[in-house]
């Protein structure tokens, strides 16, 4: 029997605000444990919760980027469960009434647009960390990250392989990132997933039993969760067996996902209105403020590179993928005005040493300014494309202008016929052998004589010339 | 006359004249609570020696010029509203060694106004009690009668002040918890309209219902206080940024044309003692000689208000106690060394039964399954009473009903029949459920020489006719006046 997968995420991404969701600590990552406490997140008895508005206009600005509709009244609840990293023995949720809900986003899959429902946006609070040190019979929790504002984001099950699984995820964290809400960064945890799956016969109405997924910390590990986990619900249908509904956390180690609890071992969270906090009521005001503050997005920015730069889509995708690297490429498209070359080298030689030095577009060595004006230079002539990339590569690594290097390292083309021909001659006059083969029909040495007058130039002759100064002299 | 003995009105009269000074009246108070407290217990905690240091501090404010009507007064705080430096447990042995690092926002007004603080009174555990018998920490005697209950939750506030042990108190009403120990104990006691004062710092038990207010010995006294109290808190959300009048204000005015309503369905009330009924029947009559004009009511609703109400507050005290887990601070159960064993044996050691029936009762209101039946239910029924308040206050200004169905009873009478217990909050949860101003006055004594209050209600906001009539009829009559024979 053919099968096909359905899955649905559930994305949590820390909003970037300075304070926490329901006090003034801050939100900094990477401070001692427990120095950015108040009573308010230590759960202190007596303390009481006081919204950031900031957080209300982050999720404003998602709950508009992905097309929801935006809830004029919704409401805080509690979530209840015991655990040592969530000092009030409850965290602050929305549940029944969330900010924002039917929304919305494009993704593509080989050339194919596709839209991806999305149930849900709701606010709430992260909680701390636990760390369990192996050699002291102690477990250690640090409050610094509760209270920090998440916001989490339900898709339909809409997605049906691990592929659109991943393409969604890419869209989200590009969204976020444009909107500057979120880090969008997996490894660090500012930006979380966790999978619903299931599989069903093809052409089949009703859902299967499905599993959820935990610990997906990486763009890879989602897919290849997926992957892993899809294949095992095959296996045990085509045996004749039943799919368990449960949590199954993902060991990146092992490849493979295993059972952490069942349905019946699931929490009864019973949430009810925080009493503490009053309706959220949001105005048009409000909405339209935020309507207005709202940046360029990915997709609008693509099919304007589309149309105003000439680019193919692929190369349009890429380029709007982050935000960041949208604004380098139109800055560099400012100072020189031909984005197809452009384009060449920031997704070659740019984003080839970035991927390299694992760096983002915001540490790169290399400015706008610098490659623009090294464009300049192989436009003018001035050095080959060849040269360039070892220039490129010497700015790089010094942060250098481009126009500098060339100079100190003498890289200015010679184009000069004459000094060629000198060259050429001392060539041919030391290789009479191969000379002798390419009268005799073996052309292919062409190549050979060309390597040979760079080398003696160090690179810098311009090949065009090479070419038909040797040619020149061979044939005569 | 001894300087216990005097209200903060009073007592304020003479510091402003430089007749007393504070340490003078608080070492006085100091005193009386080293005498009588053996026989009353209503203190968890005395603060003595800080009391003299912010009287010392207080007086030298007055000589400064610095006063205000609570400058230099001492006074007692109930043990769930949390004070800076100053331990606040609740009446629980699960926060006996909690010392809070911050103040509640009534205590940073208090201080700013130069009040002095003279200890933590006593309380049902968690504010879970009409008798303060689930205190875990003691046991507080009705300064009347030795034998009886002094009420709850707010039992050690209105017990303290009744035997002059402070000259006013803040307690905390989620059901009844001021209005019901102050008619127990002889006193005057106001919950506050829903919002009037900020809920920062007090311990949460039913944060929908919960709300601060004073205990005094007088009407003056409660204003005075009201005024210290209220007021928008931007820590606390569901403080209501409402205008504050001079609450001692209204007790200029006169009662004409003041229409109190009668709830019938009160009246009808089962169990209703009737030294309780004689003494708020005579109530009705003094108010209606000074002008007022009573006039029947009905709150068709009431029947179901405790059933309501015994849903949503522990629902609401389920998670609000859930922080209570030996983590953090408070008690822990240190034998234990696995997370599940150290929750349970934590929590079934360090809450008394009370409060823990009440934690197991919410948990299976909001658990998946019933949600619907008990917790939205009661939700439900909670807005069908605002209705009828609603409704009542379209013929009225003020409604008057008893405070509770009996006066006070003997200790260890009700404790094996919570159900009984909870009965006795009937007059009182209905201004928690419908967030209106409840406040109770001595309106007469039992047979027995017992205390009996009397409720007044108003509209939201409006606790001034409440001051009014509570003044009016206070002038009329000399019921505050007696004290107990300690």
């Amino acid at each position: 029997m053919e099968f096909e997968s359905v899955i649905g995420l559930e994305i949590h991404a820390q909003l970037k605000t300075k304070t926490k969701i329901f006090c003034g600590c801050s939100t900094k990552f990477g401070a001692p444990p427990n120095t950015h406490t108040c009573p308010v997140c230590l759960g202190m008895p007596g303390v009481l919760p006081v919204l950031n508005k900031k957080v209300v206009e982050y999720s404003l600005r998602m709950a508009l980027a992905t097309n929801c509709k935006i809830n004029r009244q919704s409401r805080f609840a509690r979530k209840n469960y015991f655990y040592p990293d969530l000092p009030k023995g409850y965290q602050i949720s929305q549940y029944e009434l969330p900010i924002a809900e039917n929304g919305h986003v494009d993704i593509e899959i080989n050339s194919h647009k596709k839209r991806i429902g999305i149930t849900r946006i709701h606010m709430e609070e992260d909680a701390g960390k636990l760390t369990h040190n192996p050699d002291r019979p102690l477990s250690m929790v640090d409050f610094n990250r509760t209270g920090v504002p998440l916001i989490e984001i339900v898709s339909e099950p809409d997605l049906r392989s691990p592929e659109e699984a991943g393409a969604y995820l890419r869209q989200l964290r590009s969204i976020v990132r444009y909107l500057s809400i979120c880090d969008g960064n997996m490894e660090e945890g500012s930006f979380r997933c966790d999978a619903n799956v299931s599989i069903r016969p093809i052409g089949s109405e009703t859902f299967g039993t499905r599993a959820e997924l935990k610990n997906l910390n990486s763009f890879k590990h989602v897919e290849k969760a997926l992957q892993y986990e899809i294949t095992r619900q095959k296996e045990i249908l085509s045996d004749g067996g039943e799919v368990i509904q449960e949590t199954r956390l993902w060991s990146p180690d092992k490849n493979r996902t295993t059972s952490m609890r069942s349905k019946e071992e699931a929490h009864d969270y019973r949430y009810f209105p925080d009493p503490d906090l009053l309706p959220l009521v949001i105005d048009d005001t409000w909405i339209n403020n935020v309507k207005k503050s709202l940046p360029e997005l990915p997709d609008e920015r693509k099919i304007r590179f589309i149309n105003k730069f000439f680019l193919s889509s692929n190369d349009a995708e890429a380029l709007t993928s982050s935000r960041e690297l949208a604004e380098y490429f139109e800055e560099c498209v400012k100072q020189f005005p031909n984005p197809k070359q452009v384009c060449n080298w920031v997704m070659g030689e740019l984003l080839g040493l970035l991927n390299a030095e694992e760096k983002t577009i915001n540490e790169s060595p290399v400015s706008t300014g610098d490659l623009a004006g090294l464009l300049k230079l192989i436009d003018k002539g001035v050095i080959s494309g060849k040269i360039a990339k070892t220039v490129f590569e010497e700015m790089a690594k010094t942060g250098r202008a481009p126009e500098k290097i060339v100079k100190e390292k003498q890289l200015v083309q010679v184009t000069d016929v004459s000094a060629i021909e000198e060259v050429v001659s001392k060539i041919l006059s030391n290789n009479p052998k191969e000379v002798e083969a390419y009268k005799n029909g073996k052309t292919k040495l062409m190549g050979f004589f060309v390597g040979q007058v760079m080398k003696e130039t160090r690179g810098k002759a311009n090949p065009k010339i090479v070419n038909e100064v040797l040619k020149k002299r061979l044939i005569n | 006359m001894n300087l216990y003995e005097l209200t903060i009105n009073e007592a304020s009269g003479f510091l402003r004249k430089g007749e007393i000074s504070s340490k003078e009246l608080t070492g006085s108070v100091l005193d009386r609570i080293d005498s009588v407290e053996g026989k009353v217990g209503a203190y968890i905690t005395v603060a003595a020696e800080s009391a003299m240091k912010q009287a010392g501090y207080a007086d030298s404010e007055i000589s400064k010029g610095n006063i205000t009507p609570l400058t230099g007064v001492p006074l007692s705080i109930k043990d769930l509203i949390c004070t800076k430096g100053l331990r606040t447990t609740c009446a629980s042995r699960i926060l006996d060694n909690f010392v809070p690092p911050y103040d509640a926002s009534v205590i940073k007004k208090l201080k700013k106004a130069g009040a002095v603080i003279v200890g933590k009174t006593n309380m049902d555990e968690f504010a879970m009690g009409s008798s303060t018998e689930n205190s875990g920490i003691k046991v507080t005697h009705n300064p009347w009668d030795l034998s009886c209950i002094p009420g709850g939750s707010s039992g050690g506030s209105a017990a303290a002040v009744a035997a002059n042990m402070c000259l006013g108190s803040l307690g905390s009403d989620t059901g009844g918890s001021i209005r019901q120990p102050a008619s127990h104990c002889g006193v005057v006691g106001m919950k506050p309209t829903y919002g009037r004062v900020s809920r920062f710092g007090l311990v949460a038990f039913a944060s929908s219902l919960d709300q601060i207010g004073p205990v005094t010995k007088d009407v003056i006294d409660c204003g005075i206080l009201m005024n210290a109290v209220s007021g928008y808190d931007p820590g606390d959300s569901t403080s209501v940024p409402e205008d504050v009048p001079d609450y001692t204000s209204f007790c200029k005015e006169g009662l004409s044309g003041v229409t109190v309503g009668i709830p019938v369905e009160y009246h009808k009330a089962e169990g209703l003692d009737k030294n309780v009924f004689a003494a708020v029947k005579n109530g009705i009559s003094v108010l209606e000689d000074l002008g007022a004009v009573c006039v029947e009511v009905s709150l068709p609703h009431t029947k179901y208000a405790v059933a309501a109400y015994y849903v949503i507050a522990p629902s609401e005290a389920s998670s609000n106690l859930a922080r209570y887990d030996g983590v953090k601070y408070g008690f822990r159960d240190r034998e234990k060394s696995r997370l599940m064993d150290m929750y349970q044996s934590t929590r079934s050691k360090g809450f008394g039964p009370e409060v823990q029936r009440r934690i197991i009762l919410g948990t299976y209101s909001l658990s998946a399954g019933y949600y619907d039946a008990y917790y939205k239910k009661a939700t439900q029924v909670r807005t069908l009473i605002m209705e009828d308040f609603k409704n009542a206050f379209k013929a009225c200004d003020v409604i008057l009903s008893p405070v509770a169905p009996t006066p006070a009873f003997k200790t260890g009478e009700k404790t094996q029949d919570p159900l009984t217990m909870y009965l006795s909050d009937i007059f009182t949860i209905s201004a928690n459920l419908a967030g209106m101003p409840g406040m109770s006055i001595p309106c007469g004594f039992s047979a027995a020489g017992l205390p009996i209050g009397m409720q007044l209600m108003g509209k939201h906001f409006n606790e001034g006719i409440l001051l009014k009539t509570a003044y009016n009829f206070e002038q009329a009559t000399d019921f505050h006046k007696k004290k107990p024979k300690i």
